[in-house]
């Protein structure tokens, strides 16, 4: 196993009451690790606490309780300099749901820049990164363009660019593709995958679709502020009933693999997350000389 | 919709499109004052010359140039009747015209040559003054550009307290979200039409009125923007503008420098033509 990356132990977030009122927990005694290079999603409906997981792990929110410790620095102790707090957002990144509320320059490559300007990233280097980062997203072309005449999905992938170009050791995608057309969520999806692949970061994919988490090489299901499952994708869509129960559903490959299994066709095998694994199981099935009914 | 230009910039490759932005300002800053520095017929002459001259060299479209002078023709014609009757010299152009008012009172028309002379100029002036700034400056800049300019050039500032990098990074990302609240406004708009809203008929209040619940989405929604944003910036290590470097680095170039000294030398050029007394030498 890598080293781990994220480790948190017990940890809590509550939000405060208005007016006075009681505080709303939103996380209950966290305990997870996830390691360096792993390519996790986090699941759950709205209102679960999976965005608030998200937002703890750049200090974005402060941990309310327990252990929160990534990259090796603690944030659950509460006094990080300001210096500590740009490193750690250095190295983990976030992407955000809306693209439009994430981009601050008027073109694409200095919005790109933004990231890196920041924490004074010297010339030559930095026109570098630009490159780099719009390269690796597929969107040199674009370089400078206006955001407002790009599409959704390519709006985000410039929102990752300009993390990239940071050289973050982490990406957090908090629903980053739940505003974007079926294309949009294809190109980000491709690319997220790729950074994971290729690059060695550490993605941790926040999401409420089924088909995106089945992408992931470990998928966490949360439910109202606690961990339900961990585990592969075909561990945790292999308890569809579990998941009906908190309301969330099984890919539509999986779907179908159970409901046969419920007719009474003996389907071998655990790959049901995914359209291929799944048609490739029914293959077998069907050559296994499994007769027809009816 | 999709293709507003911010202000009024004319997307084009000319010389002074492509020259540094501080240098523009600095030039259109020396070019208000030629325009002020005028006072005689061969001055305004070589201020039209350079006027035209500047138009030709920047590839902006005489047609826009001169719809930008449009609005400013009442108050031009205004300025112009006032100079004309109000000047008193020592040339009478006309006959003593008395016009009875009431009583005795007669109102006595009287034109002098120079105040024709000043009316021309002032027209001069006013014109040269609008073509010469949107040449320079406003045709051929992008407001980004003008903002980082000027963030530059007043960088000094800094020393006595005024936040210089902030009101230019509140700048950009006003001129950044104006197409983004544009859509939004049209969205919310066409939603409210769609549930029976009427933003066309009815008087100026009754309009305004209509635009009210057009207005209260957009303020909510702006500053749900600025909040996601917000957290954005921060995510990316936004601290302010201590530290941070710059992916375009401004770098004057000889033409920029010698584009300020001859307008510098074309300012010194005119004071001296003004000392020469040719013709009417307009005062004040």
């Amino acid at each position: 196993m890598a080293e781990t990356f994220i480790h948190a132990e017990n940890l809590s977030f509550s939000y405060q009451g208005s007016n006075g009122g009681d505080d709303v927990p939103a996380l209950k005694n966290i305990t997870l690790d996830i390691s360096k290079g792993e390519y996790v999603a986090i699941l759950g409906h709205n209102g679960s606490g999976k965005s608030t997981f998200a937002k703890l792990l750049n200090l974005i929110l402060e941990p309310t309780a327990g252990t929160l410790i990534v990259g090796g620095t603690d944030l659950s102790s509460g006094d990080l300099s300001d210096e500590e707090l740009i490193a750690l957002r250095r190295r983990v990144g976030m992407v955000f749901q809306n693209p439009d509320n994430q981009l601050v320059a008027t073109i694409v490559e200095d919005d790109v820049a933004f990231g890196p300007e920041n924490i004074g990233v010297p010339m030559p280097e930095l026109r570098h990164r630009v490159d780099g980062a719009l390269a690796s997203v597929g969107m040199s072309e674009y370089a400078d363009r206006e955001p407002h005449h790009l599409s959704g999905g390519q709006k985000q992938r410039v929102a990752i660019a300009g993390i990239i170009a940071m050289r973050p050791e982490c990406i957090v995608f908090d629903e980053s593709t739940a505003m974007l057309d079926p294309l949009g969520r294809r190109e980000v999806l491709d690319t997220i995958r790729m950074l994971n692949r290729e690059n060695g970061i550490t993605v941790i994919n926040i999401t409420h679709y089924m088909n995106e988490a089945a992408l992931a090489d470990r998928v966490i299901v949360i439910n109202d502020g606690t961990v339900l499952m961990d585990g592969t994708p075909d561990e945790v869509f292999a308890q569809r009933d579990r998941l009906r129960e908190v309301g969330l559903e099984v890919p539509q490959c999986a779907e179908l693999i159970h409901r046969l299994r419920e007719a009474g066709i003996p389907i071998e095998g655990t790959a049901i997350s995914h359209v291929e694994s799944c048609a490739e199981l029914l293959a077998a099935t069907l050559r296994g000389g499994e007769p027809a009914h009816g | 919709m999709k293709s507003i230009a911010f202000g009024q910039y004319y997307p084009a490759n000319s010389p002074i499109h492509r020259m540094d932005p501080r240098a523009k300002v600095i030039l259109t800053v020396l070019y208000i004052v030629c325009t002020f520095l005028c006072r005689n017929a061969l001055c305004f002459a070589a201020l039209v010359l350079s006027a035209i001259l500047l138009t030709a060299v920047s590839h902006v479209p005489l047609r826009m140039i001169l719809r930008s002078i449009r609005p400013l023709i009442m108050i031009l014609t205004f300025t112009s009747l006032i100079n004309i009757f109000m000047t008193k010299g020592e040339h009478l152009l006309t006959p003593s015209w008395e016009i009875p008012l009431w009583g005795t009172h007669v109102w006595r028309i009287r034109i002098f040559e120079e105040g024709l002379w000043t009316a021309l100029f002032m027209i001069l002036r006013i014109v040269v003054l609008l073509v010469g700034t949107s040449v320079l400056l406003s045709y051929t800049t992008t407001p980004i550009a003008l903002t980082d300019a000027l963030e530059r050039l007043f960088a000094p500032l800094k020393k006595i307290k005024v936040p210089v990098h902030d009101i230019a990074m509140m700048t950009t990302i006003a001129l950044r979200f104006i197409p983004t609240l544009m859509e939004e406004t049209q969205r919310i708009m066409n939603a409210q039409k769609a549930r029976g809203a009427d933003f066309t008929s009815g008087g100026l209040i009754r309009r305004a009125k209509a635009l009210l619940p057009v207005l209260i989405p957009l303020l909510v929604s702006a500053f749900n923007r600025a909040y996601e944003l917000a957290a954005a910036m921060e995510c990316r290590c936004y601290h302010g503008g201590e530290g941070r470097t710059r992916l375009k680095v401004l770098r004057l170039r000889f033409s920029d420098v010698f584009a300020v000294l001859l307008l510098i030398a074309f300012g010194t050029g005119i004071f001296f033509l003004n000392r020469l007394g040719i013709g009417y030498t307009m005062k004040g």
